[in-house]
């Protein structure tokens, strides 16, 4: 299945993932209007260690252990991905508590996100990757 | 085609559905299930008082589940395990077994106070029946005694905020949470519990009930209309012991979650397992780890191997927003860093991370939970970088473009 | 400030109503520009350090940013620009040489654009390359002179070593060291996949390019650094540097603090020194000594490699030509006085050497005359900038043309000519791990193939309009050419005729 995956030598740290999945996931047509002046919450972060910078989000593990974990079953995998029922979810944060990579956060509205691939957006390949102008994030089979 | 039976049905059954069905498409599932309605989430009752969720939301897998898994749902409570002949037994029919996993949880342990029996609105709060019952009970008016200060109290405490006139938690122990926080951890989320109006009697308890009333062990008099007991729960291993299956506090399995009896598998609440921070075998009565034991014991039973030998204790808690993450065991070496919302905790021992406390800035905790999970060295780890803020950045680059760039 | 303020060459415009404070400009401008200001929540812009290279206008996601040239002006006229008066600004201010990278910029007449192509009519059939075959590959070397045969008769092959070329384009020499370790490594692989060649320059080849050998020219320059046998045995070719384009008659000067790690250990030269290359190659001082020095190379290479000799293009270029031509070098690359550079004194850029076009047609014409056209090669380069500039540098006679500051482009150049500074926002004129990491080398080399792909479909339409289905049928064929708007003289040089003749 296809992944995202990050390189970290490619990576600039120009956090424009941060941007582009916030837009992304914002389903508003325009960036300027579904950004503008917001704090944006996104599904991928960049993380910043001296002069290494990368983005994580999630990994849709094989044998994920938030969705084993997630005491609401809002967490479920549907071919391959590691979805979340928002409305499922109440916030209790086990996700947080066992995800490995950090890769799930609370959001805005009481329930926690996470990469979904863009499957609900509409584009045609995860925001992250189409707008990384470095490559440092590719959405590929290995 | 095998015959497996599972008694239970909550997440530890579900989680030995999706175990078993991962490795045989085939064999027949009986499921024998006490509560009359299929699995769903219990610790979101509480979120139920708080009309955050709803029955139908709670349950935790679709309505299709089971069908799809081609399982047979039977509610019917389980009397009876006959090893010799390979069956159990309810009230109603007899159910032959290849394989057999025992998950039949835990029930509230209700201890015996003077007068209790003369209390008409006492409840537990462990089921959806103990959550519509108390909602049915309770008014703007009710004042609510909570024996226990534990998850479930506390728990139920949030749900009823708002709803009630009044909410008295008492609790032997004299801080909150005393099976998951320490001193300091525990003083915070009381402080902020008691911002939102709970008021706490700890270190004290009930010593006798009147019709209305409850005289402590300080002698302190509290006037209720609502009890709730949640002192602790007690896990259910009569019928497996009654089997001759090893039990200690609960039914003894090894890392495959396999019971003293050949075919004989037990997974959640009930199951006494290997804990990897205590190095003993213990019950670690949580969610995900029912769920991951339920799966190891499903996997086992329909012919493959698999252990599961790293549980730890781990609890995502919170309340009125302020939410408490913490793994493993609280010895060694503490690193700590507090203020005044908020406290991160760190237990060193032997060279590696066993545990911690984080209140507030929960963020990626997750790391940490994998670093005393997968025991890994601090020597192998960017130790500064793990205390300030758990981050990818604590491994070592190698081991950060594997995760990143790997099939996980 | 006061007398020595110069006035921002540029202006950042920001569209604040579309700017959604990203930061992406500020996180990408090594320059420093753009600030955010953390008490208002807005972009700031500090325009004096601006160069221009449109990193951030790329980059804004909400395309909020523009970079304009600056109208406050100077009271110029036509002797005295704007340009001029600060350029004396500047020296007044500092007292130094001013220095400038990539090619010629001024006004001086480009021949490419004051010559025609033709195509068939009637008489005879153009071909369309999308149906017919058409052959662009050339070979360069000494091409033998006459047929040898053994004692039973059969062919001897009394060929010497050749350059094998898909299309009659090579990367031109730019140095590990000037440019970065990712633009090389684009450059290398763009090279190996395109069939062409890319030249190391005056900076050694690092080994873990090595494997790129048989795409790789060499070059041997005045500092002769990073020259050892091993390296010398490792590319398709050797190549003499006696000159450059963009400042012929001096040297270079590669400043110790690029001088680190893997630049200093591949140049052979102790980390933190400056890496001068002198003005001449001081073991050469006439045509005798370069011949020592080109079968010294040959001897180094066991006779395996064709020598190159590169020189700028200047006046007496024919002559001088015919001289490398019987030095026993194998090729002559010529370089004209557009040709780029990652930094020299703008006073040399800016008035020193000819147009390529004309060096290109003079030695073309003198060699031929001389009957010596067939013992060299003639590569041209110094601002090629398409396809149709390839045709006619190759119709004037070249058998084929070194790019440079194109490839530049396609790897994000965006010719700001700050490479100086070493600030390249680009990650190409850098050696600042920051900034050399913004160049994913299978982007970059993707965007070469890409390039130089399309410039090879474009070769092959004008050469099928022209009805010639082989590269090597135009070489020369200035009947090919037509010149528009240029005088006699001009026409003369050029060997051509003007249009309408």
């Amino acid at each position: 299945m296809k992944r995202i995956y990050v390189n970290e030598e490619w990576c600039l740290g120009c956090h424009l993932c941060e941007y582009n999945c916030a837009y992304a996931n914002s389903g508003i047509k325009d960036m300027v209007k579904a950004l503008k002046g917001a704090e944006i919450n996104p599904k991928i972060h960049i993380e910043e260690s001296g002069k290494i910078t990368y983005a994580v989000s999630c990994r849709h593990c094989e044998d994920p252990i938030c969705v084993k974990s997630c005491i609401s079953g809002a967490l479920s995998k549907k071919d391959g991905i590691v979805c979340i029922d928002k409305n499922k979810c109440i916030g209790c944060f086990t996700c947080i508590l066992v995800c490995p990579y950090g890769a799930i956060r609370p959001s805005d509205e009481h329930a926690v996100q996470k990469c979904e691939l863009c499957i609900n957006n509409s584009v045609e390949m995860p925001a992250c990757v189409k707008g990384c102008p470095n490559k440092a994030i590719v959405y590929e089979e290995r | 085609m095998k015959n497996y039976v599972i008694i239970g049905g909550s997440v530890a059954s579900v989680g030995c559905i999706e175990g078993i069905r991962s490795a045989d498409k085939e064999g027949k599932i009986i499921m024998l299930c006490k509560e009359k309605v299929p699995a769903y989430c219990r610790p979101l009752i509480s979120y139920y008082l708080q009309k955050k969720t709803d029955f139908q939301k709670m349950k935790y897998r679709s309505d299709k589940f089971y069908q799809e898994n081609n399982v047979e749902l039977i509610y019917e409570e389980c009397k009876k395990i006959d090893t010799s002949n390979k069956s159990v037994y309810t009230e109603k029919g007899i159910y032959p077994y290849d394989k057999l996993c025992i998950a039949t949880g835990s029930s509230p342990f209700v201890p015996h106070f003077k007068g209790i029996e003369k209390i008409k609105n006492k409840f537990c709060f462990m089921t959806q029946d103990d959550a519509l019952s108390l909602e049915k009970t309770i008014d703007k008016n009710s004042d609510v005694l909570i024996i226990g200060a534990g998850l479930i109290g506390l728990k139920c405490a949030e749900g009823l905020t708002g709803r009630v006139k009044s909410i008295t938690i008492c609790d032997l122990s004299t801080r909150i949470l005393s099976s998951i926080l320490d001193e300091e951890s525990a003083k915070l989320m009381q402080k902020n519990l008691e911002k939102n109006g709970i008021k706490f009697l700890l270190g004290d308890s009930v010593s006798e009930f009147n019709n209305d009333s409850a005289t402590m062990l300080s002698g302190k008099q509290i006037r209720f209309d609502i009890l709730v007991t949640a002192v602790g729960v007690k896990p259910n291993i009569d019928i497996a012991s009654d089997a001759s299956i090893e039990t200690e506090k609960g039914i003894i399995v090894d890392n495959n979650m396999l019971t003293s009896v050949p075919d004989i598998y037990s997974a959640g609440d009930c199951a006494q397992g290997y804990n990897m921070s205590s190095d003993t075998k213990s019950i670690i009565a949580i969610w995900p780890n029912a769920y991951m034991q339920g799966y190891c014991a499903g996997v086992n039973m329909a012919g493959q191997i698999k252990e599961f030998d790293n549980a730890i204790p781990m609890n995502a808690i919170g309340f009125f927003g302020l939410h408490a993450l913490t793994a493993g065991i609280y010895k060694g070496k503490v690193y700590k860093e507090k203020s005044e919302n908020a406290i991160k905790k760190l237990f060193f021992e032997d060279g590696k991370l066993v545990g911690y406390i984080l209140i507030g800035n929960i963020e990626n905790a997750g790391i940490y939970t994998s670093v005393i999970r997968e025991k890994i060295p601090l020597s192998s780890l960017n130790s500064n970088i793990l205390k300030k803020q758990p981050s990818l950045a604590v491994f070592n680059e190698k081991n950060r473009r594997k995760k990143l760039g790997g099939v996980v | 400030m006061g007398v020595e303020f110069i006035y921002p060459e540029f202006e950042v415009i920001r569209n604040t109503n579309r700017c959604i404070t990203c930061r992406v400009c500020e996180r990408q401008c090594a320059n420093e520009v753009h600030i955010y200001d953390d008490e208002n929540k807005v972009m700031l812009a500090d325009e004096s350090k601006c160069v221009n290279c449109q990193r951030c206008v790329s980059l804004c996601p909400t395309r909020a940013l523009k970079i304009v040239k600056s109208d406050c002006r100077l009271r110029e006229n036509a002797n005295w620009t704007d340009g001029t008066i600060k350029e004396i600004y500047k020296q007044a201010n500092s007292g130094g040489v001013l220095l400038s990278s990539m090619g010629n910029p001024n006004s001086f007449p480009v021949y490419w654009d004051k010559i025609l192509i033709n195509a068939s009519q009637v008489t005879n059939p153009s071909i369309d390359p999308l149906r017919e075959p058409m052959e662009t590959k050339v070979f360069l070397g000494k091409k033998p002179s006459f047929i040898e045969r053994d004692k039973k008769g059969n062919l001897k092959n009394n060929l010497t070593p050749q350059i094998e070329l898909s299309m009659p384009v090579m990367f031109s020499a730019m140095s590990y060291g000037s440019i970065s370790y990712n633009a090389h490594k684009s450059l290398a692989m763009a090279a190996e996949n395109l069939g062409i060649c890319y030249n190391t320059g005056e900076g050694g080849l690092h080994e873990d390019f090595y494997v790129y050998g048989k795409n790789t020219i060499v070059q041997v320059a005045s500092g002769r650094f990073g020259v050892h046998e091993k390296y010398l045995n490792a590319g398709c070719a050797i190549e003499i540097k006696m000159g450059q384009g963009a400042k012929p008659g001096i040297g270079g000067h590669l400043p110790g603090t690029k001088i680190v790690g893997d630049v200093s250990r591949t140049r052979m030269i102790p980390e933190g020194t400056d890496a001068i290359s002198p003005a001449p190659h001081h073991d050469i001082y006439s045509i005798e000594d370069l011949r020592q020095l080109v079968y010294s190379l040959k001897e180094a290479t066991n006779y395996k490699k064709p020598i190159i000799v590169k020189v700028a293009a200047v006046h007496n270029i024919a002559a001088i030509a015919s001289g490398i031509a019987r030095s026993g070098a194998d090729i002559i690359a010529i370089d004209g006085f557009r040709g780029g550079t990652g930094a020299a004194p703008t006073r040399i850029r800016d008035n020193v050497g000819i147009p390529i076009e004309l060096a290109l047609a003079a030695c073309d014409k003198r060699l031929r005359d001389e009957g010596i056209r067939n013992n060299v090669s003639l590569v041209i380069g110094g601002s090629i900038r398409s396809s149709s500039d390839v045709v006619k540098a190759v119709a004037l006679g070249a058998d084929a043309c070194y790019v440079a500051t194109a490839a530049l482009l396609a790897l994000g150049c965006h010719l700001c000519r700050t490479c100086q500074t070493g600030k390249c926002n680009w990650g190409i004129a850098t050696q600042n791990p920051e900034l050399v990491k913004r160049l994913n080398p299978e982007i970059g080399s993707k965007r070469l193939i890409n390039l130089m792909t399309a410039w090879k479909h474009e070769i092959k339409e004008l050469m099928g309009g022209m009805g010639i289905n082989s590269i090597e049928t135009l070489r020369g064929n200035r009947l090919m050419l037509r010149g528009i708007g240029i005088n006699e003289k001009e026409l003369e040089i050029l060997g051509i005729s003007h249009a309408g003749e």
